[in-house]
């Protein structure tokens, strides 16, 4: 066994370069909630270790002008405990807030939660719904892309070597939007999503919905993002035809496999009763808790 | 194999050791410094028999990897008690035999403090879902829960 090495870089640069002379067995190091199990159980055995909390980028949550955004080391405890994030972005902490205990999430981070590419990661298709970009930095520099094209499969992702996620960017909601998460576990805690939806919706002031952004966790090799389930809702006051619709077209977008947790018609059935309390309630919240 | 040297603090005091990469926090706790209150249940997390807090920060330290104490102040259940005097819920786990074989109880003891110090005067759902990281195979939580709810009281010098 070679020597495992160990780095705590301070800043992107050094980290790029360490992560590129590592040449593909460099792993990256957040929280650890998922790098150090994968050690424990001898699925992974890097040569060197990049531990990327101290560098600042990482670190931060940031109030811009034309959205927030937040560090991919940031922890779930941290994003818990600030009060304005909370209150502005409900449907993603649905999904923070459900990962693991609270010891868990006194160090698990989004970016690691996203680019540890499980199916069923719950921060995910909140934040996809929410129309979430990552940035990310590499040895060829600087770039932007949409959450959903992070994961490509599970455990994979379309980092390049020596590529990390520095932060998140959450676009300001337009008036009247809500976001929500729920997931189906046959637990209430600590446990794996047997489906997890992610909706954001956005009402006009007629009260029709007039966008909308559908995603489901645990039902592909990826998160999917399900446009007909999202279809089904704009034009509509997200009534019960509308719901119903909703939920038929979450079905049909899922295409799951079997597994310890369930089978695929319970998945794709669940997705769908799911679907429709999710729905319920981002429509909740786009009224601002009037209804 | 070169190792490193890390400097941090554990119960107030400073602490200086050595570990290889690969170490976790609990190893450095338990196998070099003898600290051997923080238990390993199942190593990836699941169980919180491990708990400890890093700078405050209430966490797994199997999760945790030993390098990463450097400049840190981690506390764990050996400083818990004031010399021969139990912390309150210390005492509270004794009175409502909130234990059994006693693995998890260094564990639950600190998240109970930890949950304390953010949240004096939970509800008994805020203690299950504060505690919700430590299994238990004994007592079933019932005793548990009361334990920290009384300390919680005493504590508040209700």
């Amino acid at each position: 066994m070679t020597e495992m090495k160990y780095e705590v870089p301070t800043s992107l640069d050094d980290a790029v370069a360490l992560l590129a002379d590592g040449k593909g067995n460099a792993k990256v190091l957040a929280g650890g909630t998922d790098v150090l199990v994968q050690m424990h159980m001898d699925l992974i055995e890097p040569d060197l270790i990049v531990d990327i909390k101290n560098i600042s980028e990482l670190r931060q949550i940031t109030k811009e002008k034309d959205g927030y955004r937040f560090g991919a080391a940031v922890s779930g405890v941290e994003l818990m405990d600030h009060e304005d994030f909370c209150q502005t972005w409900p449907g993603i902490m649905d999904g923070v807030s459900l990962i693991g205990s609270l010891q868990v999430k006194g160090r698990a981070s989004v970016g690691g939660n996203v680019c540890n590419a499980s199916p069923a990661a719950d921060s995910v298709p909140a934040m996809i719904a929410a129309g979430a970009t990552a940035t990310i930095v590499g040895p060829k520099g600087k770039r932007d892309i949409p959450v959903e094209e992070i994961a490509t499969g599970p455990g994979q992702t379309s980092l390049e070597d020596g590529e990390i996620v520095v932060s998140f960017f959450l676009p300001n909601s337009a008036p009247g939007t809500g976001g929500a998460y729920q997931r189906f576990t046959p637990r209430t805690e600590m446990d794996i999503a047997v489906v997890g939806v992610g909706i954001s919706l956005t009402l006009g002031d007629d009260g029709v919905c007039s966008s909308a952004k559908v995603a489901l966790g645990a039902v592909a090799a990826t998160a999917l993002i399900a446009e007909a389930a999202a279809a089904a809702l704009v034009g509509t006051k997200v009534d019960k035809a509308a719901l119903d619709n909703l939920a038929a077209a979450a079905s049909a977008a899922c295409k799951p496999i079997d597994d310890k947790r369930g089978t695929k018609e319970y998945r794709i059935k669940v997705a769908g009763v799911l679907a429709r309390r999710v729905a319920l309630i981002a429509l909740e919240r786009a009224l601002g808790g009037k209804e | 194999m070169k190792k490193h040297h890390v400097s941090t603090t554990i119960n107030g005091d400073e602490v200086d050791f050595l570990c290889e990469t690969s170490e976790t926090l609990l190893d450095v706790l338990r196998d070099h410094l003898h600290l051997t209150g923080a238990k390993e249940g199942c190593g990836t997390g699941d169980c919180g028999a491990c708990s400890v807090t890093l700078d405050g920060v209430l966490v797994c330290s199997c999760l945790v990897l030993g390098v990463e104490a450097e400049g840190k102040e981690i506390e764990t259940i050996e400083g818990m008690a004031d010399g021969d005097e139990l912390h309150p819920l210390q005492r509270k786990f004794v009175e409502h035999i909130a234990l059994q074989c006693g693995i998890c109880t260094p564990g639950l003891l600190i998240s109970a403090r930890s949950l304390l110090e953010k949240n004096p005067n939970p509800t008994e759902e805020e203690v299950r879902f504060g505690l919700a990281g430590n299994l238990c195979r004994c007592t079933g939580y019932q005793n548990i829960i009361e334990a920290v709810m009384d300390a919680a009281q005493e504590m508040r010098g209700a």
